[in-house]
């Protein structure tokens, strides 16, 4: 099977001081039609990774090695022309806060068909069209195309928000901590509507996240990063049930499990630093 | 069974909310619909549910920083709506609070050392020396030096200004604390830390913890009695194993099933 992303050796550093890795050497795959959740805590550059494929990264950042191959093309070497015909057309975004991440000012619809305009010309009665099947495949009535954000709920939005991301059905969709800010039986909602999207559009899905339950719920692959580089990575089953660095089974001593039984051990960063180093 | 320390009985607040055209219509909403709980003393009673349920305006309720509409709070047998300002202020010392954001809860014009001692002025504990070293054995004892007193807020993380928060809290020796959410900024790690110390210092200092949270999985680990809060009333509340174990109300049960990773966490360490 040909991957559909293969990140090769990636780092990233600041402008100011590129001697700091921000993202040192990250290398994997992910496939059409699974998920591949890269997890970690805040700063282990996670976000960044995401960033860099869609080629957003701020001016302050840059990538100064590695390789960003989708659909057998090394994404880094196009033009900002050619990288916009890509972003939203061949590739989905979605982000945290569904609030921010839409227009206050303009119908949920108008948002959600922009794309569609902008990418595949639809204008009318078949943009029109287009929107409320969109809608109604994130299940929001057609209807609610005449709503501004504010009317809607923060689940609601961030059906919007998927709305907008696989309007022009992308190959692949990138979810920078999707529900995170939603409430947990919203979030178990919005889990099941992308993962069941994932496989009916034969999408592959590059996740965010810091919960390990999360991952646990919708990952094919999982990527744990610390500090910039990746420790461990592998099927989620491998590496939830049998973790073979220690930062790994550290972050999960740390997660506090529904039943209770498991003593909450948090991580100790100085033994890590000497532990990880081979 | 221990004895109660704070007792809710029919706690009612509406706010007034606009609607209809232009906002002119006036509703009300009820955040707090009937709401009873018993907190007893050196335990941890959870206040779980989703946004809006009321379950942020209840902790402001107990500790009389909003007025309810009716219903009454007692503490340690004084019904705290009947005490005169004066009064009520003398006893805040012993109903202390954690709050949710690290960033917003701490005023980034004063070193940590003037917040934390900022109670012990203000209810005029002690001496000024003893004040000081009061101050310095709480910072130490939340896992901070002393030499951070003299640092302003901003320097810290958000885990260690949540650490000053609860030295601030703590400082003053409480009897009850009510923590809003006091782990939910915090990356999963520091969360694991934060959880521990509110744990040991529970011992420590006998602490009675309200503690306001919508994560299920965090419940299961500190909490000794659970309250769940749908739409400004407690739906089911009992101690945290049995409600674990067998939900009494659907929404509970959905609350429960909602938690991310249960079912597969679970098989993974079964099988490995």
């Amino acid at each position: 099977m040909t991957a559909l992303l293969r990140m090769e050796e990636l780092t990233v550093v600041p402008v100011k001081s590129p001697q700091r890795k921000l993202v040192n050497q990250v290398s994997f795959v992910l496939e059409s039609g699974k998920t591949t959740c890269v997890v970690g805590e805040s700063g282990s550059g996670k976000s960044l990774t995401a960033l860099s494929v869609m080629g957003l990264l701020s001016e302050q950042l840059q990538r100064i090695h590695g390789r960003v191959i989708f659909q057998g093309r090394d994404l880094a070497s196009l033009s900002s022309e050619e990288m916009r015909g890509i972003r939203g057309k061949q590739i989905g975004m979605i982000f945290q806060e569904p609030m921010t991440s839409l227009n206050p000012v303009l119908k949920v619809g108008y948002q959600i068909g922009e794309s569609l305009t902008e990418h595949l010309g639809l204008r009318g009665k078949a943009l029109r069209a287009k929107v409320g099947s969109l809608l109604e495949q994130v299940g929001i009535p057609a209807e609610r195309a005449d709503s501004y954000p504010d009317e809607l709920s923060g689940g609601q939005r961030q059906r919007v928000m998927i709305a907008m991301s696989i309007a022009c059905e992308p190959a692949m969709l990138i979810a920078d901590e999707p529900t995170t800010a939603l409430d947990v039986t919203v979030q178990a909602q919005i889990l099941k509507l992308l993962d069941e999207l994932k496989t009916r559009m034969n999408m592959g899905m590059l996740f965010i996240t810091h919960d390990f339950g999360v991952v646990a719920d919708i990952a094919d692959d999982v990527v744990v990063m610390f500090r910039g580089e990746i420790v461990e990575s592998g099927p989620v089953a491998n590496v939830l049930g049998n973790p073979q660095h220690p930062y790994t089974q550290a972050l999960l001593d740390c997660v506090p499990d529904a039943d209770g039984k498991k003593p909450l051990k948090p991580i100790d960063y100085a033994w890590l630093t000497k532990g990880a180093n081979p | 069974m221990s004895e109660a320390i704070l007792v809710a009985r029919h706690l009612v607040k509406t706010y007034p909310q606009r609607g209809g055209l232009f906002g002119l219509g006036q509703q009300k909403v009820k955040a707090l619909d009937d709401v009873s709980i018993q907190l007893n003393a050196g335990e941890t009673l959870a206040v779980v549910g989703e946004s809006g349920s009321g379950k942020s305006t209840l902790a402001r309720c107990l500790l009389q920083l909003l007025p309810l509409d009716s219903g009454e709070v007692q503490f340690q047998g004084h019904d705290l709506a009947k005490l005169t300002g004066k009064e009520l202020r003398a006893i805040r010392r012993d109903l202390q609070m954690v709050f949710q954001d690290p960033f917003a809860s701490l005023n980034p014009r004063m070193r940590v050392g003037e917040i934390i001692a900022e109670g012990l002025l203000i209810h005029d504990l002690g001496t000024a020396s003893e004040q000081q070293r009061k101050v310095v054995q709480m910072v130490k004892r939340v896992g901070l030096s002393e030499a951070d007193l003299q640092k302003y807020p901003h320097e810290f993380s958000g885990g260690q200004r949540q650490r000053i928060g609860i030295a601030r809290a703590l400082v003053l020796e409480p009897k009850v604390v009510v923590c809003d959410e006091p782990v939910s900024a915090l990356d999963v790690s520091i969360q694991a830390q934060i959880l521990l110390l509110l744990r040991e210092l529970q011992q420590e200092m006998q602490l009675s913890y309200l503690f306001i949270t919508h994560d299920l999985r965090v419940v299961r680990h500190i909490a000794d009695q659970v309250a769940v809060m749908y739409k400004g009333r407690v739906v089911e509340q009992g101690d945290v194993d049995s409600l674990y174990q067998s939900p009494q109300q659907e929404y509970t049960r959905n609350l429960l099933n909602a938690i991310p990773g249960r079912r597969p966490l679970a098989g993974l360490a079964a099988a490995g």
